[in-house]
């Protein structure tokens, strides 16, 4: 069973969470930079940042992950990245 | 083929021949570069070859040949998709597969079973209605079934009468079928081998030089190379080598999974797979339960296997056959695939004026190896790309022009 940590549950087995992808460079609200923001997603072989869901608690939330180890580095509530 | 096998078997002195000539030393320069030798690369490099008569050409595989996805996949060959483009495209394919062995002398192993999804609802029937609409458009041989012909067509099927997962009909394409994966990659190999196509096994790609729009040289972990001409065709590597080049693709890998059970005796002579239930099932001809499903749930660039989905596609598998319960899975394996926004391939033009892309292949590019390599070799030949691959071009997504196949993808394989 893998673990994430929900910041305001704690650690549980990932099967609780929706993945929603990565935090994208681009803004939807930049109209230059829609088609950036709807299909080039990033995909780096490395620490990535990105959106999760806690479904039971809805909690959304942003992990660091290495997307070729399967690590998750950190967990925390958007606009609160720990120092 | 009987004549000669007999022959073979009653000289005194078999020779052995090797398939696949051994890598040599890289030359200073090649018309065509082809990057990737998996199943895509060698049909081009097999096409362009034998067909357009360009034999100055260097595939390039960084690990061993088609050791990547097409060595992985559940060889499902199918052409029921959703779209006019890409039914017409995959049928083309399914074509050139009933022709492979005997054009390649070479068993491939096609067997053409037919292909059966099962409907658990009444609006995935609606969808089923659409495709196999679709398709009869297009001349494949695709039509909805009632509850009856799915028991007539799978015997050994649970239908879960009155349960969650009640069969309520299917999607059944008679032109779907299996091929042997490696096979396919070896026989292009060969082919290409013959006609003096060098294939270089160990050699990596790790950079490239530019001029203008143009790729001059292709840096490799054996030294540099001058390109005439260069294909792409990487697997689940197509984002970072394109990157590269300076190409910025649409692509997101995810991990997809399968695995076999031990060999049984034979009792699922065609291909079947459920909507509901992410997992479709194809006996080998070893015997072997292959077992598929969809993607993992997030982003990931690693072939290293979860608990998670492999109980899952054993949980579908039992669903449907209950039966299986006490057989041993024997092996289990994962491929990084290249998914793009609308589950359709990339084909075709880049940025670059003398690099061409095959890529955003996904979870569903076997059945494409023999099409693919035929027009993207027509493409590199004749510097045109042909109208079937058109609808496939990188700048679709530039002009919102995407060709949704999300519902013909993944599970439903
Ligand atoms: C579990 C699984 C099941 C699947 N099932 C099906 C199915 O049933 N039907 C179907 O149609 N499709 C299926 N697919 C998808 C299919 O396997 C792929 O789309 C197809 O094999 C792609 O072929 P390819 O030649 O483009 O890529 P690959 O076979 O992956 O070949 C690419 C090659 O490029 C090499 N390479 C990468 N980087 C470099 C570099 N820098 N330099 C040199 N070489 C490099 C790799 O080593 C690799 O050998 C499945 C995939 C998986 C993982």
């Amino acid at each position: 069973m893998k673990l994430l940590t929900c910041p305001v549950n704690g650690p549980r087995n990932i099967t609780e969470f929706q993945y929603l992808g990565p935090v994208r460079a681009a803004s939807a609200d930049e109209p230059e930079q829609l088609i950036d923001a709807l299909f080039y997603a990033e995909n780096p072989l490395g620490v990535m940042r990105e959106w999760w869901r806690h479904t039971p608690s809805n909690t959304m939330l942003i992990a660091e992950r290495h997307t070729v180890s399967d690590q998750i580095l950190a967990t925390y509530l958007p606009n609160r990245k720990p120092a | 083929m009987p004549f000669s096998l007999l022959k073979y078997g009653l000289r005194s002195r078999h020779v052995p021949f090797r398939d696949i000539p051994p890598t040599p030393d890289l030359k200073r320069s090649y018309d065509v570069v082809i990057i990737g030798g998996g199943g895509h690369g060698l049909a081009a490099a097999y096409y362009l070859s034998n067909v357009h008569g360009i034999r100055n050409v260097a595939v390039l595989e960084k690990g061993y040949l088609a050791g990547g996805n097409t060595a992985r996949n559940t060889t499902t060959i199918r052409s029921n998709y959703m779209t006019e483009e890409s039914v017409r495209f995959y049928k083309e394919g399914v074509e050139l597969f009933e022709t492979m062995s005997r054009d390649l002398g070479f068993n491939v192993m096609f067997s053409q079973r037919g292909q059966l999804t099962l409907a658990h609802s009444e609006a995935t029937l609606r969808s089923f209605h659409l495709r196999a609409e679709m398709g009869k458009h297009m001349g494949t041989r695709i039509e909805v079934v009632d509850v009856q012909t799915v028991k007539e067509l799978c015997p050994h099927l649970n239908l879960d009468l009155g349960g969650q997962h009640e069969v309520m009909g299917g999607l059944w394409h008679a032109d779907g079928g299996t091929a042997r994966h490696d096979a396919v990659a070896w026989g292009y190999a060969r082919h290409a081998g013959a006609r003096g196509v060098e294939i270089h096994q160990r050699t990596e790609v790790i950079g490239f030089e530019q001029a203008g729009d143009r790729v001059t040289h292709v840096r490799t972990n054996r030294g540099t190379i001058a390109a005439g001409q260069v294909l792409q065709a990487v697997g689940g590597l197509n984002g970072q080598v394109a990157a590269m080049a300076g190409i910025r693709l649409p692509i997101r890998c995810f991990p997809l999974q399968a695995m076999v059970t031990q060999p049984l005796k034979p009792f699922l002579d065609i291909l079947v797979s459920s909507a509901n239930l992410h997992t479709y099932l194809v006996q080998s001809s070893r015997g072997e339960i292959v077992i598929g499903g969809g993607s993992d749930p997030y982003q990931l660039a690693s072939t290293r296997s979860t608990l998670d989905q492999k109980e899952h596609l054993a949980e579908g598998a039992l669903h449907l056959f209950p039966f299986l319960h006490k057989v041993k899975l024997l092996r289990q394996w994962a491929g990084i695939t290249d998914m793009t926004p609308d589950y359709s391939p990339i084909m075709g033009a880049s940025p670059l004026r003398n690099y061409w892309l095959d890529c955003g292949w996904g979870t569903w590019g076997f059945k494409a190896t023999p099409v693919a390599g035929k027009r993207m070799a027509e493409t590199i030949a004749t510097g045109r790309v042909p109208d079937v691959l058109k609808p496939f071009d990188l700048s679709r997504f530039d002009s919102f022009a995407l060709l949704n196949e999300m519902g013909a993808t993944a599970a439903s394989h």
